[in-house]
């Protein structure tokens, strides 16, 4: 991985997320390091994603190094009218590694193609967001002790949803067997049913929430967006079926845990925040450890 | 059928003959070998009867004789297209179209909010679907197939 940006997961191999993991779980133990001290990291947000800012900002700060960007493009010279190209070439000239999120979808492979520094892509679109994904893995490997034969609940939004695609192309690797829990109109996309099939990997599909959920060892939450339905009474009848609540998990198994990519609106009732088995802000927090990881591995600094 | 063909268009001494385009993909074709900018002779016809086809499209150059990348490049718009060789208004050798693993430029990006749609980047695509011709995008990684496919 050193001096190789990080654009989509399938980038990576099954070694690569491994160490990734393991050098994040260290990181975990062991998160106040000077080893960023000579680095500057440029994140460019050209469209706003407060979470995941703040997440690579803290990651960059608690290992000593220095953070330069912007977090709109309003008021920089993307508002002028300067191309991507443009600002990548100079901005490479400013830091040490550039992590960008941008609502053009192919930006990141782009830009990692014409930046002399590597690029970690941080959200291109509806496209690709590799560290989320493997804070994911990071998190539900932390929870299970394994991330082999492991039977994953996606909830909500399948069709659109890049998180849990990304999500299921990366367990995929691992033997997982997975559950789509969604309404008719955003049900899993056929390409990703038929990579399953070609793996020899399980699936089923279900739009009621209530049902199965004490075979998961992992629900992963999602929300559904108005947005998405073409015909608004549609979604008026689903828009409260896809909320979990606690006494849904009272038969779920001690190990389940819930993760949801956040933020949450209302697809997880606050009542189930106090229930050991609710994972999301851990798994937040997982997303430091899982991006010091990444940034030490590119700069080749562990 | 073949008669008719050669009744057309005339015949040539050398160069090279474009069989078996696709009739409403002809100008694509003349546009993708750059044919528009070259001097030699060019002679074509087109919405003549074809078993395979419908209405198919033929073109004869003179004096040009394509490289296998050239001829590939064509592949998307007239997979079936056959071509031959002629020295001495005879064919020496018959060439057929392979759909390449990679296309660079050429076709439009289906997705409006691909990067090569939004700044000025050459397309490029990994080929996924031989036979109905099915295209990846290597940025957005969104999948153009041929019938949402706009040429450049």
């Amino acid at each position: 991985m050193k001096n190789k940006s990080l654009v989509a997961i399938n980038d990576l191999s099954k070694e690569d997320i491994i160490k990734i993991l393991d050098l994040a779980e260290e990181f975990e133990k062991n998160p106040i390091q000077n080893i960023l001290n000579k680095t500057v990291v440029a994140t460019l947000f050209f469209e706003p994603s407060t979470r995941t800012r703040l997440s690579f900002e803290s990651a960059v700060s608690r290992l000593g190094g220095r953070v330069i960007g912007f977090s709109e493009a309003a008021n920089t010279s993307v508002s002028k009218g300067e191309s991507l190209k443009d600002t990548i070439l100079t901005v490479a000239n400013y830091s040490d590694l550039i992590v960008m999120r941008h609502s053009i979808e192919g930006s990141a492979r782009y830009a990692s193609e014409v930046s002399p520094v590597p690029i970690i892509n941080a959200g291109d679109g509806a496209n690709q967001h590799p560290t989320q994904t493997l804070l994911d893995l990071f998190s539900i490997r932390k929870t299970q002790g394994t991330l082999e034969g492991l039977n994953i609940f996606l909830v909500g939004d399948l069709k659109y949803g890049r998180t849990v695609h990304s999500l299921l192309m990366a367990m995929s690797r691992f033997g997982a067997s997975f559950t789509f829990v969604s309404p008719r109109e955003l049900r899993m996309p056929s390409e990703y049913k038929m990579h399953l099939d070609s793996m020899g990997l399980k699936y089923t599909e279900q739009t009621d929430l209530n049902e199965n959920l004490d075979k998961a060892d992992i629900i992963y939450m999602t929300r559904v967006q108005r947005e998405r339905f073409s015909d608004p009474l549609e979604y008026e009848k689903v828009k409260n079926v896809y909320v979990l609540r606690n006494k849904m998990l009272e038969n779920t198994k001690p190990t389940m845990r819930v993760l949801h990519p956040l933020p949450r609106v209302n697809e997880i009732h606050t009542d189930v925040d106090p229930n050991p088995k609710a994972y999301y802000f851990p798994q937040a927090l997982n997303g430091v450890y899982t991006r010091m990881a990444i940034m030490s591995l590119i700069l080749d600094l562990k | 059928m073949k008669e008719e063909t050669k009744l057309s268009v005339s015949a040539i001494e050398n160069g090279t003959v474009v069989d078996h385009i696709p009739a409403q993909n002809l100008f694509k074709v003349i546009s993708i070998l750059g044919l528009e900018r070259i001097d030699n002779l060019i002679t074509f016809g087109t919405n003549m009867e074809s078993h395979r086809l419908g209405k198919k499209a033929i073109i004869k150059v003179a004096d040009k004789f394509f490289e296998r990348e050239e001829i590939n490049r064509i592949a998307v718009v007239a997979p079936h297209a056959k071509l031959n060789v002629i020295k001495g208004y005879t064919v020496v050798e018959k060439q057929v179209v392979e759909v390449p693993d990679r296309i660079e430029g050429i076709i439009k990006c289906v997705n409006p909010k691909c990067i090569t749609n939004v700044e000025l980047v050459k397309t490029k695509f990994e080929v996924i679907d031989k036979q109905n011709v099915s295209l990846k995008c290597h940025y957005c990684e969104k999948i153009t197939d041929q019938e949402h496919m706009i040429y450049l």
